[in-house]
This record gives C-alpha cells, structure tokens and sequence, in this order.
C-alpha cells in the first residue's frame, strides 16, 4: 500500500520534528537577559531615548558625573575626577581622570568631552532638550563648551540655574562621552557619526555593542579596559521576548538568567520555585489618570476632585498589579531627594458621589479615556472603568498602541487619559516642569508636559517652579519642590496614583546585578554567575 | 497542452496587469498610511522632542511635502530599489526585509511541505475511499483546519508541547545560546546550523520551527487535502480510470499512476494558493511565536507607524501574493471548464 | 451550470405542483433543497450550532449566570468549578458568562460584513461580467488588487486608521472580503451573458438593468449564498485575530478574540482564560463551515457528490 507507506512516513517525520527536545542552559561566561527591547530606536547617546536604548548606552559610556546606583542622593565622579563651579553659579569646570581609554584603546580626553556634548546639541535629536535647556544652542556651543587644558573642560551655562540641576542633567544619557575619533571616522554626511553609532558603539563603559539586530537581540562584549574595571561576565544578551509568559517560562528552564518584563500572575508563579530569586526595585515612573480641560464638561474642579476619589488605590496596588506598583499620589517618586510621600485619596464612592452633586454636576457624565491597549493600562482602565462606573461616571476605554495614544495625547484630542511619566532626569524640575509649569496655554506653543497637554494653565504654581529651579541652597530648594507637590495633589486635574515598582526574575547564581530606579542605573558591570 | 498556451499568453498580457496591480497595492498602502491616527515623526524622535528636533524629522522623512509628491517619491524609490528608512530600526527598509525574510521563507516552506506532504496523500486516500470512514475522518481534519484560530492553536500548542511536555523548543527561531554561536550564511535557521555542523545547534533550530511549521502545515493539509479529493472524486469517475481498472490495473496504480497525474496541474494550482494562504497566516502565527519575520515585522511597524517598513513588508508580501495568485490564474482555464468553453 | 442541471432534479415524492411562474419554480426549488438539507448530516449539524450561536446571543442575559461585567478581583483566575462554571478572567469576570454574550459581537460581525460585502461584490461582479470591456476591465482590475493584499494585513490596517473598535472591524472586514462575490458573479454572469434568455429579453428590448436584476442576479444567488456561508467561519475568524491583536471589539465587552487575547498571558498557569473563548470560536466555525458544507452539496449541483 503505497499511500499508506507514504502517509506512515510523513507521520513519522512529523512525530521526529516535534520530540526533539534540546535541554538547553545559558552558557557559563554569559548573561541572558529576557525583556521586550522593541523600543529601541537608536543606540546613538545623542539619539537614544527609550527605556531599553537608554539602559544599553549606560553600560556602553560613562559621563562625567554619574550616579551611585545604590545611593541616588549623591552625584559620584565620573570620567571628571572632581569639578569646580564658579561663583555666580555658570561656570563649571571637570578635571579628567587620568588614564581612561575608550574601548578602541584612544584615550579620554577633553577634546572627546567636547566633541560629545557639542554633538549632542548639534544633532538635536530626541534627548537634546536636557541639554539644550541650560540655553545651549548650535551657534553658542563653540564658546560655552571648551577645552580648558589637557585634562579640563568648561563648561559655561548662559542662564543662571540651581547646580545641582546642571549636575544631574550632566548624569543622563545625554552627557555620554563618545570616542571622537571613531566617531568622526565613520561619519556620514556631516552626521558626527549618528548612523554609524546607532548601531555601533565607541565608549569607554563596561562594555561594547557586538549586535543589535531589532526584534531579536542586542548582545554587549566586556571591555576588559574599561575604567571602572573588566565586567565579570564576557557577554550580555538582552533577548527580545515580548511575552511575559515566555519569559517566565525561559527564566524556569534556565534559558534566560535574567527576565525583566514578568507580569504579577507570572511573578507569583515563579516565586517559590527552586532556583528562582524575585527583586523588586521602585521605579520613577509614576502612572495617572488625567482630564483634558479643553473639553468644557470635564472644566468643573468638582469632578478633578471626584474622580481622585474614584479610584481603587488599593485594589489595585495590592491584587489586581500586586508587586508591580505601590500607591503614590504626588509628582516626584518616592526614594528621590525631596519626595512627598502622601497618599491622602482612597476609593471613596459615597465621598465622590457627594462632591458632585455639592457641585451639581449633571448625571450622566462620559469621559472616553484613552490608554495603551497592553497591562497594566488594560487592567488599571478596566477597574477605574468600573469603580467611575459606581459614581454614574460612564468611562468608555479607548486602547490603543503608544504610538496611537501618544499622537493623540500630543494633539489634545483626549478626554481621559491613563498613562505614565518617567523623569528625563534625575532632578525634581523634570518632573516640576511637567506637573506644575504651564504659562502658555495656546495649541500653538505645544508642550511635552502633563499639564500643556491637559490644558491646565497655572501661571502662580509655575512661577513657583521657576524660582525652586534657580534656588541655589540645595534644601531649600527641596523644600519648595515639596510645597509645590503638595498643591499639585489637590488640585490637579489628574489623579497621580502609581509609582511602578520593577520585579525582576533572577536565577539564583546570578549576583551583582543592579536594578536602579531608572533605566539608566541598570547596571550588568558587576553580575556574576556562580 | 491546450491550457499551456493559453496560460504562455495570460502570463503575457498579464505582466502589464501584474505591474498595475502592484501600483494600486502601494496606493492603497500609502493612503492607509498617510491618514493613520499615529503620528510617524513621533515614533522617530520621541514624544518629549523640541518643536525644532520635531520640525526637523518631518522634513527629514519628506512629510513636508504634498501626499501626491511623497508618493511619486516612494515609487521613484522603490524602482531603484530603495524602499526608504525605517524609523523604528533606524535602518533602510531593504536591509530589514533582508534580514526578517528569510525567517518567513523558512517558516512558511516548512509548513506548506508539511501540508503537501500529508495533504495530497490523504486527499487522494479520501477520493479513494470516498464516504467511507476514512474519508470522514480526513474531512472532519481538513473542516476543523477551516475553523480553528491559528493563534489560538499555537498558543495551546505552546501549553502543551512546550510548557508542559518540554518536546517542543520555545518562542523564536534557535535558544538564546546558540544565537550568536551560529554564523550567518543563508539566513535559514536550519540550514546555517547545518553548514556550520554545530548539530547541538540545528536540533535547536529544529525544535523551535517544529511547532509552528507543523501548525502552518495543519492549515494548509486541510486546504491542500480537500482539494485533492475533490479532484481526484472527478477524475476517478473518468472512462479510462474504468478501462485500467478492467484491464487489471491495481488500484494503487490507478490511484497513483493514472489518476494522480492527470490532477496535479489543479493541484499544484491550490498548493500555489495555499502557499500565499500561509504567507498571510504567518503574521498572527508570527506574533504568537515570537518569529521574527516578515509578519511580525510589518504588525509591529504598523503599531508604530512606521511606514516605510510597513510600505515595503507589505510590498513584498503583496508581490508574493500576486504571483502565486497569478500562477493559479493562469492555470485556472484548465481548472474550470466553464471559462475553457467560453 | 445550474440553470442547465435544475430541470433534471428529482422531484420529492408525493410533490404534485406544476410551477406556474418563475417565481414559484424557484419556490419550488427551495422547498426540496431544503429537504434535502434537513436529511444531510453535517448541514444539520451545522444548522443546529448556528441556531445554539443565535440563541446564546439572545438568552445571554436569562442564561448568564453572573453579569458578564462585573469584576470581582478576589476571585481572579478561579479555575472552573462549581461557583463559576468556566472560571474566570484576570479581573475575576465569570468566563461562561462572557462566553455567552461573546455570541452576540460574533454574530453581529457575521452578519453585518456579509450584508456589506456580499451585496457589493456580486453587484461589482454583475456589472463587470455584463457589460464587459472597459468596465469589466477596471472592476476586476480593482477586484485584482484588493484580492492582492493579504487580507488580514489589510484589515489591520484599515482599522488602525478607522480606530479600534467593533464597527469598524466590521467594516474592515467587508472591505477585504467582497472582491470573491465580484469574481464568482462575474464568472456566472458571464456564462449566463450570451443565453438564450437573456439574448431573447435582449432581443424584446428589455433594458440592461432589469436584465441584470430580473434575470441574471436571481441566478448568481445561489452560489453567492454558498459563498457567504463559507465565508462566515472565515469572517468569524478574521475578527478574532483583528480582536486577538486588540483592533477589534473593545473592553469590556466580551469578544472571543479579545478573550484570548486577554488570557494569553496566563496561559500558562491559567489555562481556562485562553482556551475556552477558543474553543466556542472553533465550534461555532465549524457550525458555519459544516452548513455552508452541506448546502454547496444541497444547492450547487456541481459539487453534489
């Protein structure tokens, strides 16, 4: 019978294909790290923006000043020895550390420090604006940015600022030093090397970019030579897995040391098996929900107010994304210098439904809210969509993808939104600028901030910013960020409600392995297995 | 014979069709793309850009320009070859289809052999033993292939075979250690492993396409398998399949020397759709297996928006469709004879 | 060819009706088809899961034990026992709750693409197949490239510029689905262009159109309907994977491709969430599969075995 032969082998073949198994380990000398790294645009420091691009150039570059992940309080030296600041506060002076090289093997220098931050402001790509904000320009970088001896920069802000503020804009991504020679050899078209570093690296960080193949991996090689010391580890895979439940799976069999992105279901699960460690680290990324006022229904401060009373803090934080947030409800995260821990609004139905009829708001109030159609935006949206519910609020979700959210969001076109907001960097006035400046309200003078894009005009709190901004004595300054977090709470037209908390699956061997509160303070210098 | 002719002619008269069909599906494409919700500026520089960084990635990316220019642009573009940048990967359009296609070619060729290997068989066995229990068994098959999720059945697949049984490899194309252990030659999992004779390598390889592969091949079996049948039920019913069988013609022979051959045009016509059939079913299988291919490429493009990538993906899939449906075109005179009497 | 083959049907026993009219042949027609129909296994069988798919969309709410909204975060990922018959969701809904108002999106999307793209294709079709030359030229041209796009990555699309939801999934769907209508009428009316009948009404100086709605369209019903049912399982699967990938109904209704979506990331401890929305899709296409199977047997003679 000759189908049936036929058909017998085709089985056999199919049976085959499917029972091979492969026990399969991470290698010894490598580390394997599962996460969604689909947000990388560019690996360019001048360029790099996303979470997973802004971790990776970390580990790639060093800056001149740089943050003790362990202990954010303090800005730590850097590439710069030590540093001066000049009376009236513009002038800032690094002295190099001696003996740095860049993994090609040419030396720090202060030709290199200028290079990389005239660049920055010269390409003025997404990141810039931590840069370009102490008033540097194209044109003006010549005179502001200069080598000042074989092992000095300085650097000259034209407006007056709090120190610490110029400091802690210098530690973010931005101020990595790049390799000026590598990068003026592979420059293009007068692009100071933006294609060729995209996808290449020249730092002198703990390690060197071997491949970035988008969708798939970025795989790091040690620099024996870096400046703080050879990493332990020869190779660092961060490998694309999307799903949360794959990674959870890769981090159970040993395929993956390291898995970034589990969800609570899949934390829980891995938990308590054997050989599985689970760390959670707070984040800076604070999630809210917020109203558009250019919509003249939601103009009434009753229904801000309402609506922050709308909300099952608890519920969430403690079932529904138990582990992978905590309650926080002022603008600057907990941990950080200067934070307002104070959560006063709890999930008060009877509470809310009194606000407004005080403030006789009419029944039947919609809100459409738009979110990002992934968790914890599904999740969070679906229980704020039924807690309003309570309260006669109709709240109509609108998922989408954070490129269609955001191209809404920019636009104003929102009613609700249910989003998040991470620092650009690690100063209170990232943040202050975002929730408690706006002096301009027009569509034609559009803003990143939370408030511009909710149309909240708060000319008396901004000019508070402002002065907190320019504030040179380092705990009064934080003072009045306090106060100004405290206003904001009660009464913004947007209930803040989370502070992210990061959990993270580690094989048990896996050691050293830092997890700051943002992604540039993820560290892979120091994990070892063994 | 008659139809090989005709189809030499179609095939003719068709090429000036084909290049105008590819034309309207960029049109469509483009249109969809300019009046998307997303904006593709953000998604190349960041939503917190300066109004100067943002005004200027707009003119880099041509969106300055009138739709009508951008478009003629692109066609220019895409005659020489250069199917624009992609603002996710930051790399031109070429290079990434370059890169994610072969992952498709391999995924999908591995499904439709798996279809072509049990389907034509079980087709022609169905037509043979046709309405009896055989028969019911391979249609009931071939109906759920037509009724079931594919990415449903792979992600029970995934529970069963991967999570629980630990037979199958998981997500992706090869386990994180052999990834970068494996030189690149043709693109092709399978076959790299197998050049580099890294065997611990190829099984990977293996048992990671193994599931999806075999899901694919479900799909196209079903498709592949009911068609045969029917062709075979007709062909079978012929005068001389009646003559061999009297002249002692064993029924093997007759299914398999006589009846087959005389089948396979049509047959091959339907193993040519079901093979763009899969190209498409790739792209929910894709998503499921984390298989960084074409479809999983142009899905997450499309989320993005970025066009370029979302413009050439398409592009390329459409061209696939668009010759293996103009295969099946040109052999479909000789399929129906209703058209072959006109 | 139908119109040749319809003649020589047999006639039902005890059947004592001479067709007075077209209309009444066609009538008569029916009446045996259907018939038949009720004597094929798997047209019944699919009958019978069609009509469960129609009354669990109605009953959802005598039915339903729990409402299909209601969140209750203690009880999240209950697996299926007694309290809840399915378990529940991630956000502790009653899963066979949902599963029954999952019938009502379904069936509404079935529906509503079918009365879109079906009418339009066969109209695209009768146009093209009659007056041929340039007309038939650009219709099928058309109807070459939307049939050139792959169709879920064009529905995909178009939803992503329409906005996700429910209606517009829809109509995504009918826009990627009419072009096999235009091509089937477009092959029946050519063979019917040069008949006899139609030549004589021709010749009577009817005009084009009633030509084409009185005599031609009546014809083309038939295997359009075929189609149609065929298509649904499709069309049902379709819309899962536009909600799979979270373009189609939104939350919180409960749509079977949006439930799997949402079990998908707890598939692997939480099993019920994923396979159970899956499970009543495959049923329910096989339904549509299964009748549109056995009424091509029924009504097409071509492919009567």
């Amino acid at each position: 019978m000759k189908p049936m032969r036929l058909m017998l082998a085709a089985s056999a073949l199919a049976l085959t294909m499917s029972a091979v198994s492969v026990e399969a380990k991470s290698p010894p000398n490598v580390l394997v790290v599962a996460k969604n790294i689909d947000d990388i645009v560019s690996l360019d420091p001048g360029q790099a923006y996303e979470f997973t691009s802004g971790e990776i150039v970390a580990n790639i570059y060093d800056r001149l000043v740089e943050y003790d992940p362990l202990n954010i309080d303090k800005i730590a030296p850097g590439l710069a020895e030590s540093w001066t600041v000049s009376e009236d506060g513009r002038t800032f002076t690094f002295k190099l550390r001696q003996g740095a090289k860049f993994a090609s093997g040419n030396p720090v220098r202060p030709e290199d420090v200028v290079f990389s931050l005239r660049r920055v402001v010269t390409l003025n790509k997404a990141p810039a604006f931590i840069l370009t904000q102490f008033g540097w320009k194209p044109d003006n970088v010549e005179q502001m940015i200069k080598k000042a001896s074989d092992t000095e920069v300085t650097l000259t802000i034209p407006e007056t600022f709090a120190p610490s503020f110029v400091l802690n804009a210098l530690a973010a991504r931005p101020g990595s030093i790049v390799d000026e020679k590598e990068a003026t050899k592979n420059a293009k078209d007068n692009d100071l090397g933006n294609a060729w570093l995209s996808r290449n690296s020249a730092g002198s960080g703990p390690f060197k970019l071997r491949v970035w193949r988008p969708g798939e991996a970025v795989v790091l090689d040690a620099n024996k030579d870096a400046v703080k010391g050879a990493p332990k580890m020869n190779q660092v895979v961060l490998s694309h897995v999307a799903e949360p439940s794959t990674q959870r799976l890769m981090i159970e069999s040993g395929d993956a040391d390291i898995a970034r992105n589990l969800g609570p279901d899949q934390i829980a699960a891995v938990k308590d098996k054997p050989g599985i460690k689970v760390e959670t680290y707070p984040q800076a990324a604070l999630h809210f929900f917020s109203l558009n006022l250019k919509h003249d229904k939601l103009k009434n401060p009753a229904i801000w107010e309402a609506t922050k009373y709308l909300i099952d803090y608890d519920g969430i934080a403690n079932t529904l994304l138990k582990g992978q947030m905590k309650v926080h409800q002022t603008f600057w995260p907990e941990g950080f210098p200067g934070a307002v821990n104070e959560n006063p609004y709890k999930l008060d139905v009877a509470k809310a439904k009194d606000i407004l009829a005080k403030a006789n708001v009419p029944s039947g109030l919609t809100i459409d809210v738009d979110m990002i159609s992934s968790p914890p935006f599904t999740d969070i949206g679906q229980s704020i969509q039924a807690t309003m519910g309570q309260a006669g609020i109709k709240v109509n979700l609108i998922p989408g993808t954070s490129a269609q959210v955001i191209t809404k969001y920019r636009a104003r076109q929102h009613e609700g939104m249910l989003l998040y907001w991470a620092p650009d960097f690690m100063d209170p006035h990232s943040n202050a600028k975002a929730f408690a400046y706006n002096v301009d309200n027009a569509d034609t003078a559009p803003q990143s901030t939370t408030t511009w894009r909710n149309s909240w005009l708060i000319p008396e709190l901004s000019a508070r910013t402002k002065a907190a901004l320019v504030e040179r004595d380092p705990t009064k300054r934080l003072d009045m960020y306090r106060d100004l977090q405290r206003e904001v709470l009660k009464q913004s037209p947007w209930s803040m409600t989370f502070q992210a908390q990061a959990q993270v699956a580690l094989r048990d061997e896996v050691k050293g392995f830092i997890h700051g509160p943002t992604n540039d303070l993820v560290v892979y210098r120091n994990v070892t297995k063994n | 014979m008659r139809g090989l002719v005709l189809g030499g002619v179609m095939a003719a008269r068709g090429f000036a069709a084909l290049l105008i069909t590819l034309v309207g599906l960029l049109l469509v494409t483009f249109v969809v793309g300019r009046v998307m919700p997303i904006d593709p500026v953000v998604a190349a520089v960041g939503d917190k850009a300066s109004a100067e960084t943002y005004a200027k990635a707009r003119e880099a990316l041509g969106l300055d320009q009138p739709v009508w220019i951008q478009f003629g642009r692109y066609i220019g573009g895409v005659a020489r070859g250069d199917l624009g940048q992609s603002s996710l990967s930051n790399r031109p359009v070429s290079e990434d289809i370059a890169r994610v296609f072969p992952a498709t070619v391999e995924l999908s060729t591995l499904g439709i052999l798996v279809g072509i290997i049990l389907g034509v068989p079980l087709g022609v066995f169905a037509a043979h033993r046709r309405n009896r229990w055989p028969d019911q068994i391979i249609r009931s098959v071939s109906l759920l292939g037509y009724s079931t999720p594919v990415f449903w059945l792979g992600l029970i697949g995934l529970l069963i075979f991967y999570a629980q049984l630990g037979w199958s490899g998981g997500p992706g194309r090869i386990d994180t250690a052999y990834r970068y252990s494996v030189e690149e030659w043709s693109g092709l999992m399978l076959v790299d492993t197998l050049y580099s004779g890294d065997w611990d390598a190829f099984r990977s390889a293996l048992s990671h396409i193994a599931l999806p592969a075999l899901l694919l091949g479900y799909f196209s079996l079903a498709y592949i398998a009911r068609m045969t049948r029917g062709f075979m039920i007709e062909e079978l019913s012929k005068e001389y399949v009646t003559t061999a069988r009297l002249k002692g013609a064993s029924e093997a022979d007759v299914l398999w020397r006589h009846a087959l051959p005389n089948v396979l045009v049509p047959v091959i016509t339907v193993i040519a759709l079901a093979y763009a059939q899969l190209l498409e079913g790739t792209v929910l299988t894709e998503t499921v297996f984390a298989w960084p291919g074409l479809g999983l490429y142009i899905t997450n493009s499309l989320f993005s928006a970025d066009m370029p990538a979302v413009l050439g993906g398409t592009l390329v899939v459409g061209v696939c469709f668009v010759l293996l449906n103009k295969i099946s075109e040109i052999l479909y005179p000789i399929l129906d004879p209703r058209t072959r009497s006109r | 060819m139908i119109v040749a083959s319809s003649p020589s049907l047999p006639e039902p026993v005890g059947t004592r009706f001479e067709p007075s009219s077209r209309t009444q042949a066609r009538l008569v027609q029916l009446a045996r088809a259907l018939h038949r129909a009720a004597r094929n296994p798997s047209t019944l069988a699919g009958s019978l899961i069609v009509l469960a798919l129609v009354f669990a969309a109605i009953l959802a709410p005598l039915l339903a034990t729990h409402d299909p909204m209601a969140q209750d975060l203690a009880a999240r990922l209950t697996p299926p026992g007694a309290a809840h018959w399915l378990g529940t969701d991630q956000l502790g809904r009653d899963l066979y709750s949902r599963l029954l108002y999952g019938a009502q999106p379904t069936l509404m999307i079935v529906v509503l693409v079918v009365a879109l793209s079906a009418p339009f294709g066969v109209a695209i079709g009768l146009l093209a197949g009659y007056f041929g030359g340039w007309v038939e030229a650009v219709l099928m041209r058309v109807t070459d490239i939307v049939m050139a796009f792959p169709r879920l990555i064009l529905a995909l699309a178009l939803v992503a510029v329409l906005q996700p939801g429910l209606v517009n999934a829809v109509i995504a769907i009918a826009i990627t689905a009419w072009p096999p209508y235009a091509r089937l009428a477009r092959a029946e009316t050519l063979s019917l262009r040069h008949s006899e009948f139609v030549e004589a009404a021709r010749g009577l100086g009817m005009p084009s159109g009633q030509i084409i709605t009185g005599q031609i369209l009546p014809l083309c019903l038939s295997s359009a309907a075929i189609r149609a049912t065929l298509d649904m399982a499709g069309i049902i699967l379709t819309a899962a994977g536009l909600g799979f990938l979270g373009l189609g109904a939104q939350p919180p209704m409960a749509e079977w491709g949006a439930m799997i979506a949402a079990g998908r990331d707890h598939i692997f401890d939480a099993w019920w969430v994923a396979a159970v929305p899956g499970l009543a899709i495959v049923l329910v296409s096989l339904g549509f599969n299964l009748l549109g199977d056995g009424l091509r047997d029924v009504l097409d003679p071509k492919h009567h075995d």
